[in-house]
C-alpha cells in the first residue's frame, strides 16, 4: 500500500517536474513546480518530518512562489517564441542523463551508512518533531543559525539597493 | 526501526528530479525558467538530507534543510531583484542578451 502510494507520487512529482522544463509559458512552469513541491512535502510527512513539511508547503510554495509568480506578472512575460538551439538540447540531455546514471550507479553499489543514532528518543525527550529541531538549531547549530540572519540581512538590503530606479 | 519503504527509493527518485532540474538549466533561455529550475534542483537535495536522515535515525539532515530553505529564499530575493535591474535596461530577461560585460 505505501509503496504504490510512494509510486503514485513519484510518477506526479517526475511529470510535474519534467512540465517545469517544457512549458512554454512561464506561468505554466511555476504552477507546475508549485505541484511538484506539493509532492515532495507528502515524501516528508511519509519519512515521518511534519515540520519539514509544514515549511516546505509555507516557505516555498507559499512564499518563494508567490514571488516568482509576481516578477512573472510584473515583467509581463508572454510565451516564449524562439525555439531552443537543438544542439543544446541533445548536450543537455548528455549531461543529464550521465548525471543520473552516476547517481543511480553509486546507490546501488552500496548501502548508505554514517553517523547513526535514534532521534526518536530525542524527540520523544524533546516533545515533539518541531521541538527537537528546534533544540538543535539553538544548541549544535547556534552559529550556522546567527549566519544565516546575517546572510538574509544582506539578501534584503541588496534586494533593495538592485529593485532601485537608478544603479 | 525504519520504514517499509527502502531509502534507495526516494534517493533515486531524488536523483532524478536533479538530472530534470540540470537539463532544464541547461536548455531554457528564460532567466526566470532557469531559476525555477534551480529551486527544482535545491529540493531535489532537500529530499536527499530527509530520506537519509530518516535512514539513520540523526537529526541533523533536517536542520541542513531548514538552512537550504534560508538560502533559497536569499537566492529568491536577490535572483529576481537581478532580473527586475536587467529587465529595466534590456525589455528582455533572455540570457542570449546578458552581454553587457563582453567586449
Amino acid at each position: 500500500m505505501q509503496t504504490l502510494f510512494f509510486y503514485l507520487v513519484a510518477a506526479v512529482a517526475v511529470g510535474s517536474a519534467l512540465l517545469v522544463v517544457k512549458c512554454k509559458n512561464p506561468v505554466n512552469s511555476a504552477l507546475a513546480l508549485v505541484n511538484t513541491f506539493f509532492c515532495l512535502a507528502i515524501f516528508y510527512v511519509m519519512l515521518e518530518a511534519p515540520f519539514m513539511a509544514a515549511i516546505q508547503i509555507m516557505v516555498y510554495a507559499g512564499a518563494i512562489m508567490v514571488l516568482i509568480i509576481f516578477v512573472i506578472m510584473l515583467l509581463n512575460l508572454g510565451t516564449e517564441t524562439a525555439k531552443r538551439y537543438r544542439h543544446a538540447v541533445a548536450g543537455s540531455a548528455v549531461v543529464a542523463a550521465l548525471l543520473l546514471a552516476q547517481a543511480v550507479y553509486f546507490l546501488n553499489r552500496s548501502e548508505p551508512t554514517g553517523m547513526g543514532s535514534d532521534y526518536r528518543e530525542a524527540i520523544a525527550q524533546a516533545g515533539g518533531h518541531t521541538e527537537a529541531i528546534g533544540r538543535a538549531l539553538f544548541t549544535d547549530f547556534l552559529l550556522p543559525f546567527e549566519i544565516t540572519s546575517i546572510l538574509l540581512l544582506v539578501a534584503i538590503i541588496g534586494a533593495v539597493v538592485l529593485a532601485k530606479k537608478e544603479i | 526501526m525504519h520504514a517499509a519503504l527502502p531509502v534507495h527509493n526516494f534517493l533515486v527518485l531524488s536523483a532524478i528530479l536533479f538530472a530534470i532540474g540540470t537539463f532544464g538549466v541547461l536548455t531554457r533561455r528564460n532567466a526566470i525558467v532557469i531559476f525555477m529550475c534551480i529551486e527544482l534542483m535545491l529540493n531535489a537535495v532537500n529530499l536527499t538530507f530527509i530520506a537519509l536522515s530518516h535512514h539513520l535515525g540523526n537529526l541533523d539532515g533536517q536542520v541542513f534543510v531548514f538552512f537550504v530553505m534560508t538560502v533559497a529564499a536569499a537566492e529568491a530575493a536577490v535572483g529576481l531583484a537581478l532580473m527586475i535591474a536587467f529587465f529595466r535596461n534590456r525589455e528582455s530577461i533572455e540570457v542570449d542578451e546578458i552581454n553587457m560585460l563582453k567586449w
